[in-house]
């Protein structure tokens, strides 16, 4: 099983992001998977947090997320030195940022990647909703699910409107991810 | 013919599967955690996809109120609640299970105030026990929607006619995002026809509803609204089957046992709760611990023959509860311990109260909870009741 | 006028027999209602006028129009006098009961 942690803001589309990798892995790779918030009432700017469990089989466990695979921040300013606290030995951290180097002490001998989804957002959405970027971020980075699946899952879950601009930001974000590699 | 695969969460599915059931009359007051159905139900009127009439009324209490109005004139009744929108409500529960109204409901499960939280137990439901509705503890979000759909055949059941509340664990399942099989009006339609009943306000056949009884046949009449909900066991058992067969998910009845028939220890519990419990049995058996899961479903009726036939085969049965019966101990323990009191040779039972207000029930929970069983049954003393995951010590 | 017939009070044998739940025949009606009326009223046909007033006033409904006439039903009429009081035709006069 993997799981995923999102880290963002209440607005930012934290859940969201959470939700669409759950589902395109659910109805487009045969998959079983879980999407989940952190819950309660939330408010913008609040720090939120998104849950993802993706797996071959039914997922059965409904315990709180303690542990992960990877763990995806939208807004760099919720990095603090607990970020990386249940991500397991071997996994990945993907920060929204420009200036990675500010944060190699905090990432604790994780594997960091980074993208710069804010202005990638603001290019192409004129928004700086910065979580389908990520999510393209992270599909390059770990392949939880495949591109095409990913893009099938924003057809399905997005406003017709927002569809064919997230659809670019995703293509773009693994294009960009791929070059830094 | 299949499904359609949906990503859907907890209450959409109960929303879906409301709207399936084509209900004529929605009327529900919102309450975190159950709001989205509302709010889902209201959208699928407006659009058309359901040919009801939406009611806003001003509190749970008119909700069920109007639900019972409906049901009196033959319509089929729809409501969602929680907690203290539950409470609320309270005397209209025991109004319309006297009455035989068939109404179906869907409760979250949350806490109950005071102090105010807005998170999953199951207290709100478990103090309604007593007021006559059939009650299901479903564990996913398939459960949830396709027990909407058997809740309307059961209640609706001449032999039955009993109101129906499907609970859901509050957030943990309500809010909770996955893949979720809905299945064609067509096939819906074709296992649950339209309410049919005897019991309503008719023109051509004027009746007295809610008529009063008193002390010389209320007695009597009490025995038979008991009855009912014995017996309703075989609608219950039968509409599964069926269900199962057309729609390919049988959920065991009113009870399902995992891993149960070579256990020396088994945990009863209920929810989402007993989907985590299947994790940690399965981590446990491969550790070659023989422990075992039961699955209580329905806690109305109560399962007293199928839980005496398997938990009377083990050493010890732990019962987990999101609930306390303040000043004894866990309801659901209560209710066990009654079933199993009938055995000639009764097993050791212990309660583990836990979860409540939201709390979560992790893993390594219920793998502590395992041991302490399997160390009750090799005769190692352990207190009757335990509280469970407290982060404070307590004074003893 | 459909009104329903005293049917004397059965108690049920057994639990089948029992209505549903809350749930019983309208109009149910198990004994007479009368019996000790002080006076009685009585309609004179020629002076009324057939307004009605009588059966919209008269608390238990035992006035009603049969053809042409106001018939009384004596087995639930109280002797209240309420209508006798109302009838603007004074065609109502209430008259002492013998035994």
């Amino acid at each position: 099983m993997i799981e995923v942690r999102w880290h963002g803001r209440g607005g930012q589309g934290g859940f969201t992001v959470a939700r669409l990798l759950g589902l395109s892995a659910a109805l487009f790779e045969d998959k079983y998977s879980l999407a989940f918030p952190s819950f309660g009432p939330e408010r913008r700017g609040a720090p939120v947090l998104g849950f993802t469990k993706i797996d071959t089989t039914p997922i059965r466990d409904r315990s709180a997320v303690r542990t992960c695979d990877y763990v995806v921040v939208l807004d760099e300013t919720l990095v603090d030195a607990n970020i990386t606290a249940g991500l397991k030995p071997g996994g990945s951290i993907l920060i929204n940022t420009r200036t990675p180097e500010r944060y190699s002490d905090v990432v604790n001998g994780f594997n960091m990647a980074h993208l710069d989804a804010t202005g990638l957002a603001l290019e192409i959405l004129g928004r700086p909703i910065t979580n389908t970027a990520m999510l393209g971020a992270l599909i390059a980075e770990t392949g939880v699910v495949s591109l095409e699946s990913a893009l099938k899952g924003i057809e399905v879950e997005m406003k017709p409107s927002l569809v064919e601009k997230n659809i670019v930001v995703v293509k773009t974000a693994c294009e960009r991810m791929k070059e830094v590699a | 013919m299949p499904g359609q695969k949906t990503f859907v969460s907890g209450d959409e599915a109960v929303a879906m599967g409301a709207r399936l059931a084509r209900p004529h009359v929605i009327s529900a007051y919102p309450i975190t955690p159950q709001t989205v159905v509302v709010e889902r139900l209201s959208d699928y009127v407006e659009d058309g996809s359901l040919n009801a009439e939406f009611m806003h009324v001003e509190s749970e209490h008119s909700a069920m109120s109007a639900a019972m109005g409906v049901s009196s004139v033959g319509a089929r009744a729809f409501t969602a609640t929680s907690s203290q929108g539950l409470l609320h409500m309270c005397e209209g529960l025991h109004y319309a299970s006297g009455a035989r109204f068939p109404i179906v409901m869907m409760n979250a499960n949350r806490a109950t105030a005071a102090p105010w939280n807005i998170y999953g137990d199951q207290r709100d439901s478990l103090s309604m026990l007593d007021c006559g509705w059939i009650q299901v503890y479903v564990e996913d979000a398939q459960e949830a929607l396709d027990m909407i759909i058997q809740a309307y055949r059961i209640a609706e059941d001449p032999e039955v006619l009993t109101p129906f509340m499907v609970n859901l664990d509050g957030f943990v399942l309500t809010h909770t995002y996955e893949l979720v099989e809905v299945p064609p009006q067509e096939t819906v339609d074709a296992f649950l026809p339209p309410y049919q009943t005897v019991n309503k306000m008719d023109l051509a056949n004027p009746q007295s509803l809610c008529i009063t009884v008193g002390p010389n046949l209320n007695l009597e009449i009490k025995y038979q609204q008991h009855m009912a909900m014995v017996n309703a066991e075989k609608a219950i058992d039968a509409v599964d089957r069926e269900f199962g067969d057309v729609f390919g998910r049988y959920y065991g009845g009113m009870v399902q046992g995992y891993r149960c028939e070579d256990a020396e220890v088994i945990l009863a519990a209920t929810g989402t709760t007993a989907g985590t419990a299947r994790v940690v049995v399965d981590a446990m058996r491969e550790q070659g611990h023989a422990v075992g899961l039961l699955k209580l479903r329905y806690l109305r009726p109560f399962p007293i023959r199928q839980v005496c036939d398997i938990a009377g085969r083990v050493k010890a049965v732990g019962v987990l509860d999101r609930d306390i019966s303040f000043g004894l101990e866990g309801t659901i323990y209560t209710n066990v311990n009654s079933a199993l009191s009938r055995l000639a040779q009764k097993p050791l039972t212990l309660n583990f109260v836990g979860g409540l207000g939201g709390r979560d029930i992790s893993r390594e929970n219920i793998e502590s909870i395992f041991t302490t069983l399997l160390a009750a049954a090799g005769g190692v003393s352990q207190p009757e009741v335990q509280f469970f995951g407290m982060e404070c010590a307590t004074d003893e | 006028m459909n009104r329903p017939e005293v049917q004397p009070y059965q108690k049920p044998f057994c639990i089948k027999e029992l209505p549903l739940g809350s749930t019983f025949t309208g109009g149910h009606l198990v004994e007479k209602n009368a019996g000790w009326r002080t006076f009685r009223p009585i309609v004179d046909q020629d002076k009324c006028t057939g307004c009605l007033r009588c059966y919209l006033v008269c608390p238990d409904g035992v006035i009603f129009r049969s053809g042409d006439e106001m018939v009384i039903d004596y087995d639930f009429c109280k002797g209240c006098g309420v209508c006798a009081y109302e009838c603007k035709a004074r065609a109502i006069e209430m008259i002492k009961e013998e035994l």
